[in-house]
């Protein structure tokens, strides 16, 4: 191994970091805030690519029936809640369930964008809704259960999507067109410019979290409910309409990861399952609360995967997934075991 | 779909006319899961078998095994007990038939499968005697590669391959070959069927420097290290197994596969075999049913294993109710023996000639080079 091999390694863990740390970031997200270890976060990322990848084929993708299917149903269940004397919030359930489906639908039927640009900002809106709207049917009527309950409709939902998928998509692999085509020779390092999109992206994301939650009042409204739900409710947080924006920036983020992967690597309709549970180990490595440690993990699992796929690639996925016994060694040590407030 | 919903219909059908002794035919594939591009034309083809045999009804029961192993053999003795089944058609991938075996063994149920691996059939024992199988071995597709590496002036290959039975497998019968034609194997590497990079294996092979790289990988998966090789500049020629014998591979792989060979069964180029080619006929009468259900450009290989299970079947039949009832243990014998003594029945990816020790029965007929050029499949006499 010389040293132009190990810096290309390094540019391609950094850039499948990059992913694993999106990943993580959504995953740590979706945790604080609903105590939901939410597996089906690849699903978002496998259906996000595949839908930009069916848009550019010229074809409706199936996850736009799947999102209208979904908001009707919502709106069925809010209106029986409403008719059982429950306080409906009808600003955001129209905004999830009416507003944005609606627009995605118009956009993919009506307008049929051709511009990348188009493509990509019609994928995301197709996939973001579906966070919160997975969330109301099948997460917020379970918000009290402990996490092991939710843990298992979390493995529940994984597998009805994928199911979904293979529906949706059918069995083979799609590959999108490049953001961008660029080749760059830095210091004799050939660099492309997507692995440059997937880096800048991610950046940008991670900034716009960080500014997101230390400088708005919504931002800070999630942080207080991920610390105490009990707490952050009784300052009149509405609890509920946290567990939405976290779904809905889970949703959101997992759909970007798909259009930062899907040019650089086939995605299948289950392709998503192995890129969540890596940004499962990175979130774990900060102890599913920690956002610094679950990026610095996710590095560290993107780094670790492209330096053992040179040295022993038949056992990269052991020597990934080993990792998380240390880990969880090391901090069973080292952290203090706070137990659910139920 | 249409198979799913018409199965309780086809299990009350099977209950009902059990006393008229039909021929029923169990099948597990894969049709979802990781295995679902081979298992679903596999499904479409066992809708277009024969309805009935030398005069006897034929039931299909078709029942999905994921690609999951615990499926298949669940689905066997559901087939086996449940649905009193005279043979079994399946799996459809290597790791589901070889855990099938004890089962039909046990049964004494007749089994042909539609996996790879030469495993499955060899070497023949009191148990693998039930089981036979249509697709061309590992090794008759090395050889190919073999040969056409060594008459290209090839000295040094590098492999890489799926870190499965697929990959291993391939790796044992390569490197066995390569070893007689005087190839030398300098770069063994391995990948996952869902890795989304294979950087760092690339970067071992191109710095090898083999003048050729054969990837043992199946499917549209097998894109992913090609594509690798090449943003690596690697120059060299380029070998890919026939698991990667359909249009979708095509399709993925773009203009990164063009100038890709492959050795692979004659149905995936059968227009363009010469007209005394002994398998033309019988490939392109199950290409024609398969795109009149389907639509044209529809039929891959691997719905060809699936044709052949059904020849090999509907060959076996005849003699074997000469012997003996449907439904009972001496039919399953007899069924058994028919099979073992198939002689020159043609179906779409060769001609079968069973015996004893050989439970395949194909030969060089079943095997054809074939380059991609322009985007789509070219015979390479």
């Amino acid at each position: 191994m010389d040293g132009q091999i190990a810096l290309l390694l390094g540019q391609d863990g950094i850039v499948n970091g990059a992913v694993n740390a999106l990943m993580a970031l959504a995953l740590v997200l979706v945790f604080s805030v609903t105590r939901v270890i939410f597996i089906p976060q690849g699903e978002f990322v496998a259906f996000g690519a595949l839908t930009m990848a069916l848009l550019q084929a010229g074809r409706t993708p199936g996850t736009l029936w799947l999102l209208l299917a979904l908001a009707a149903l919502t709106l069925v269940v809010e209106a029986v809640r409403h008719q059982r004397g429950v306080a409906v919030d009808w600003t955001s359930t129209l905004i999830w369930t009416v507003a944005l489906p609606g627009l995605a639908a118009f956009i993919v039927l009506v307008l049929v964008p051709a511009s990348m640009i188009g493509r990509a900002s019609a994928a995301l809106l197709i996939m973001t809704p579906l966070g919160p709207l997975l969330y109301r049917l099948a997460f917020r009527p379970l918000a009290h259960a402990t996490v092991l309950t939710l843990l298992i409709v979390s493995v529940a939902l994984h597998g009805v999507l994928v199911g979904l998928g293979l529906l949706f998509f059918g069995a083979e692999g799609f590959r999108t067109t490049a953001f961008s085509d660029l080749r760059l020779d830095l210091g004799g390092i050939p660099v492309s410019g997507q692995s440059l999109v997937v880096m800048g992206v991610t950046s940008l994301l991670v900034i716009l979290m960080f500014l997101f939650f230390e400088h708005t009042i919504v931002g800070k409204a999630l942080r207080a409910t991920a610390m105490n739900r009990v707490g952050a409710r009784l300052m009149g947080i509405p609890t509920e309409l946290s567990g939405d924006l976290s779904f809905a920036l889970a949703a959101l983020i997992g759909a970007i990861s798909g259009l930062l992967i899907a040019p650089m690597t086939t995605v299948y309709y289950d392709t998503g399952f192995l890129i969540g549970l890596k940004g499962f180990v990175a979130a774990i490595i900060g102890g599913l609360t920690s956002y610094p440690l679950a990026l610095a993990g996710a590095l560290l699992v993107g780094l670790l995967e492209s330096f053992s796929s040179f040295w022993a690639s038949a056992f990269k996925e052991v020597i990934v997934f080993t990792l998380i016994i240390p880990v969880l060694w090391w901090r069973s040590l080292n952290s203090h075991h706070v137990e659910d407030e139920e | 779909m249409t198979f799913k919903r018409t199965l309780p219909l086809l299990a009350a059908l099977v209950v009902a006319t059990m006393a008229h002794a039909d021929i029923n035919v169990g099948v597990t594939l894969s049709a979802t899961g990781p295995a679902a591009s081979l298992g679903i034309p596999e499904k479409n083809t066992i809708a277009l078998m024969p309805p009935t045999i030398d005069g006897q009804k034929i039931n299909y029961i078709v029942l999905d095994d994921a690609s999951d192993t615990t499926a298949a053999v669940t689905n066997t003795r559901k087939l086996i007990n449940e649905y009193k089944v005279d043979v079994i058609l399946g799996s459809t991938i290597t790791p589901n038939s070889l855990a099938m075996i004890d089962v039909v063994a046990e049964a004494q149920t007749p089994m042909i499968s539609m996996a790879a691996s030469a495993r499955i059939v060899e070497p023949q024992d009191a148990k693998k005697r039930w089981v036979f199988k249509t697709p061309q071995n590992d090794i008759m597709m090395s050889m190919a590669i073999a040969d056409h590496m060594a008459n290209s002036g090839v000295k040094t290959v590098g492999f890489i391959g799926f870190s499965d039975a697929y990959g291993e497998g391939w790796y044992q019968e390569f490197s066995k070959i390569a070893a007689l034609k005087n190839l030398q194997i300098i770069a063994n590497e391995r990948y996952n069927r869902t890795d989304t990079s294979v950087t760092g294996q690339a970067l071992k092979i191109v710095a090898a420097k083999p003048d050729a790289v054969l990837i043992a990988a199946s499917g549209t998966p097998a894109v992913l290290p090609q594509r690798a090789l090449k943003e690596r500049g690697y120059a060299g020629k380029l070998y890919q197994t026939h698991g990667v014998a359909n249009n979708d591979f095509l399709r993925v792989g773009g203009k990164d596969v063009e100038g890709t060979l492959l050795p692979s069964g004659p149905v995936l180029v059968a227009a363009q075999l010469p007209a005394n080619h002994p398998v033309k006929e019988s490939s392109q009468e199950y290409i024609a049913k398969y795109e009149k259900a389907y639509g044209a450009g529809s039929v891959s290989t691997f719905g060809g294993h699936a044709w052949d299970a059904g020849k090999l079947m509907q060959a076996a039949v005849g003699p074997a109710l000469k012997k003996a009832k449907p439904g009972t243990v001496e039919f399953r014998i007899a069924l058994r023996d028919a099979l073992e003594n198939v002689r020159e029945v043609a179906g779409a990816h060769g001609v079968f000639n069973m015996s004893a020790t050989d439970h395949l029965g194909l030969d060089q007929r079943a095997r054809v080079m074939v380059k991609i050029e322009g985007g789509v499949w070219k015979y390479q006499p």
